[in-house]
């Protein structure tokens, strides 16, 4: 399965929409929306947390989270 | 304020350059006060938005959503919720990033609908041409139905039109909601919310349900009512992320005809930047190098106007005891008052020049990568990337530090940064450390070059660390809080400082430690002041005796005196006070002067060295580091017939204040933030039984 926790750097993926229940609300406000283009930019030295963009957001979260959000990988 | 004067509020995401607009509106006529029942710091000032109409502008904590995940995030909530005459604001001015815009729009979408009168500012449109950003600025004013400013608030372009626009706004009064959440979610659930009451907008029934807070307003049938709706808590969830989605695409909708942007003139200074400073040597090397220059600067820099405070202050007192009128009056003022408030001022250049740096690496959106860097590391000691800025300032002064942790959602890791900041070696302990290190510690070079007493120094800050983290990590695993909260943190774009907004921040900064702990620690001075100048009947008689002893020895009237003040301080309540402890610290290696120093360390440590100066009785007017430490060196131990200052006594003593919590103004603020008495007791019971055991270890090793 994938999710944002197993994008590697660099790579591009979009939020699945089975995804919308286990998304925190304040990501959802901060534009981290089924259906959107996520960005894995940087990984921290120790691998966690992540630095994604997604909807011209650029944010940091655990792993643990992004585990949690299946995405779809683009090609 | 006057009764015509517009109530403004100012809301906005972080990093939008709220607080820049806020500075060009309001100058230098904003204050700092306190929101009545919560902690957080409300800024407010005022403006003349013509020549006839004032405003009074309200500074809300920057939030991504009316939902609020922090302390900080629901000030913004509570505020716009009152429905209170007085605190309603007349007008929202939401700031919008406009880089970020879609963002932006949530959280002015929500506001919109609560029914006030709202005005748009769209910030940084300066680099709109850079970004190829463009705004059709007419349709999208049409299209959300509101005020539409494009402003640069640091170059204070467009302010003027922001002015011009709230009165408009204000003087139209017209507010209609710009989402209407009913109908696309659940359109029967909505319109039974909806009955409930007719004094509210739907959007303010459903954060009444979905955040359980309620304006004074409101009576207790409607409450009632509004009760009923909360218990599908599932269903609220899902339709809270349902209206976030709907939300999002009628934003969307919108910008799609009104925003462009030409992804091709994007630059990418950003992730050049972030390649460096979140690298996973660099990142951590610069960092360091970073921390290195604050605390070189601290010493640096801070040492010229703390000797000054303290030469003025010395001065001031001499002054007062020179003209005023001899009595308790003259006393309260000369040995009490004065020396409180300068015990309180001598650490404003420290705090000044830490929260100079802090403030700089924060507007330059560094804070955000070093809080990137360290969530791993924090973690493992139950804290967060978040910790490491209240870590760093705890160096300064604890007090700040602790106000700093407010950023921190996860209730468990701000309570473990709040309970462990303390360790850190904060500057009320450097004189404290320092006359004590050039009484036991030989001033030669190790190896030629390394200062043997600077690197004690050194260790000392970092036991300050290492006993934070360990000690956080002893937490960690011991406090049983569950905690649901998560995570996240945006990484901003790199900018170039605002020196007005760094400016204001260390100024306020500042002024909440002056009155922080300013209060207590001059109400300690006194009391302490009362109780070392008064005593039983030996106390009053301690002159006469001393006169009467030394009748036979041809003493100097100076001499004399300092015998005097020496003597009454041994027979007054403090005296009595550090006597009857003395059984307790003596395996410590302490006597009962030690033991009064102790005790007068609770107003703040670094009374220490003041309390010693008294005891030994080294004259008022040079009381300076070099004398009190001969006179410290020459004093006996009664038992040993030796010094008392040996080097295991020395050492004891450093463990001592390295761990002990001897700082009332630090309790009262963990009282304030933590709201409850528990915590500060744990602080100073856990922290006083670890100094007192380390110091038992160290004197009895050594010995």
């Amino acid at each position: 399965m994938n999710t944002i926790a197993t994008l590697l750097k660099g790579e591009v993926g979009y939020i699945s929409e089975d995804s919308l229940d286990v998304i925190p609300l304040k990501l959802l406000e901060m534009g981290c929306l089924p259906g959107a283009e996520v960005a894995l930019v940087q990984i921290a030295p120790l691998k966690d947390p992540l630095y994604i963009c997604v909807n011209g957001s650029h944010l940091a979260i655990r792993k643990e989270t992004a585990a949690q959000i299946k995405i779809l990988k683009a090609n | 304020m006057s009764k015509n004067d517009i109530k403004v509020a100012l809301v906005g995401n972080p990093n939008t350059g709220k607080t820049s607009l806020f500075n060009q509106l309001t100058g230098l006529n904003q204050k700092v006060g306190n929101y009545p029942g919560v902690t957080v710091d409300k800024k407010q000032g005022t403006s003349k938005l013509s020549a006839t109409q004032n405003a009074v502008i309200t500074d809300l904590p920057g939030t991504y959503s009316i939902n609020p995940t922090s302390l900080d995030e629901s000030i913004v909530l509570k505020t716009l919720l009152k429905k209170d005459i007085k605190e309603t604001p007349d007008v929202i001015l939401v700031v919008a990033d406009v880089e970020n815009l879609k963002r932006n729009l949530l959280l002015f979408s929500q506001i919109k609908d609560l029914e006030i009168p709202t005005v748009l500012a769209i910030n940084m449109v300066d680099q709109m041409a850079k970004k190829g950003i463009s705004i059709d600025v007419s349709l999208l004013k049409e299209e959300l139905n509101t005020e539409v400013i494009l402003i640069s608030a640091r170059k204070n372009d467009g302010i003027l039109d922001v002015k011009e626009a709230i009165i408009r706004c204000h003087v139209a009064a017209k507010a209609s909601p710009l989402c209407g959440i009913d109908s696309k979610i659940d359109p029967d659930y909505f319109s039974r919310l909806k009955e409930i009451s007719a004094n509210y907008s739907l959007y303010e029934l459903w954060l009444m349900v979905t955040q359980g807070n309620y304006p004074a307003t409101i009576t207790e049938e409607e409450k009632n009512k509004l009760l009923a709706f909360k218990k599908d808590v599932t269903k609220l969830k899902k339709y809270q992320h349902k209206e976030t989605i709907f939300r999002y695409q009628e934003i969307n909708k919108i910008l799609k005809k009104t925003y462009l942007v030409d992804k091709s003139k994007a630059t990418d200074l950003r992730s050049k930047l972030d390649k460096i400073f979140t690298h996973k040597i660099f990142g951590y090397v610069i960092f360091f190098l970073i921390l290195l220059v604050i605390f070189q600067s601290i010493f640096d820099w801070a040492s010229m106007p703390m000797d000054f405070i303290d030469g003025s202050f010395a001065k001031l007192s001499d002054f007062a005891r020179a003209n005023l009128p001899k009595g308790v009056l003259a006393d309260l003022i000369v040995e009490g008052i004065i020396p409180g408030i300068g015990g309180v001022l001598i650490f404003i250049p420290q705090i000044v020049i830490l929260f100079l740096f802090i403030a700089l690496l924060e507007e330059t959106g560094y804070m955000s990568r070093v809080v990137f860097l360290m969530d791993k590391i924090m973690r493992r000691f139950g804290m967060n990337g978040k910790s490491v800025i209240p870590l760093i300032s705890g160096t300064a002064c604890a007090i700040p530090a602790i106000m700093a942790t407010r950023t921190i959602t996860n209730w468990k890791e701000r309570l473990i940064t709040i309970l462990v900041v303390p360790f850190t070696t904060c500057s009320a302990r450097l004189p404290v450390y320092a006359i004590l290190i050039a009484l036991i510690i030989p001033e030669t070079k190790l190896f030629g070059f390394l200062n043997l007493q600077g690197l004690v120094l050194l260790s000392l800050y970092a036991l300050g660390f290492l006993s934070a983290i360990i000690a956080a990590y002893m937490l960690q695993k011991t406090l049983k809080i569950s905690t649901k909260s998560f995570f996240v943190i945006e990484m901003p774009n790199y900018k170039i400082p605002s020196f007005k907004n760094v400016f204001f921040d260390v100024l306020e900064k500042t002024k909440a430690f002056v009155i922080g702990a300013g209060k207590i620690i001059l109400a300690l001075s006194i009391v302490l002041w009362f109780l070392a100048s008064n005593g039983p009947e030996s106390y009053k008689n301690a002159e006469k005796h001393t006169i009467e002893s030394n009748i036979n020895n041809k003493l100097q009237a100076n001499e004399l005196e300092q015998k005097i003040a020496a003597a009454k301080l041994e027979n007054s309540y403090i005296g009595i006070m550090g006597k009857s402890i003395e059984p307790a610290i003596k395996p410590l290696g302490y006597d009962w002067k030690i033991g009064i120093a102790l005790i007068t360390s609770f107003a703040a440590r670094e009374v220490f060295v003041g309390t010693l100066a008294t005891i030994y009785s080294v004259s008022a007017d040079d009381e300076d580091t070099a004398t009190i430490k001969e006179r410290m060196r020459s004093e006996i131990n009664p038992d040993t017939g030796k010094s008392m200052f040996t080097f295991p006594v020395g050492m004891s003593l450093l463990v001592f204040y390295a761990f002990a919590m001897q700082c009332m103004a630090t309790l009262a603020i963990v009282k304030r933030e933590t709201k409850s008495w528990k915590w500060p007791l744990i602080q100073l019971f856990g922290m006083g039984v670890l100094a007192y055991m380390s110091a038992l270890i160290t004197y009895q090793i050594l010995s």
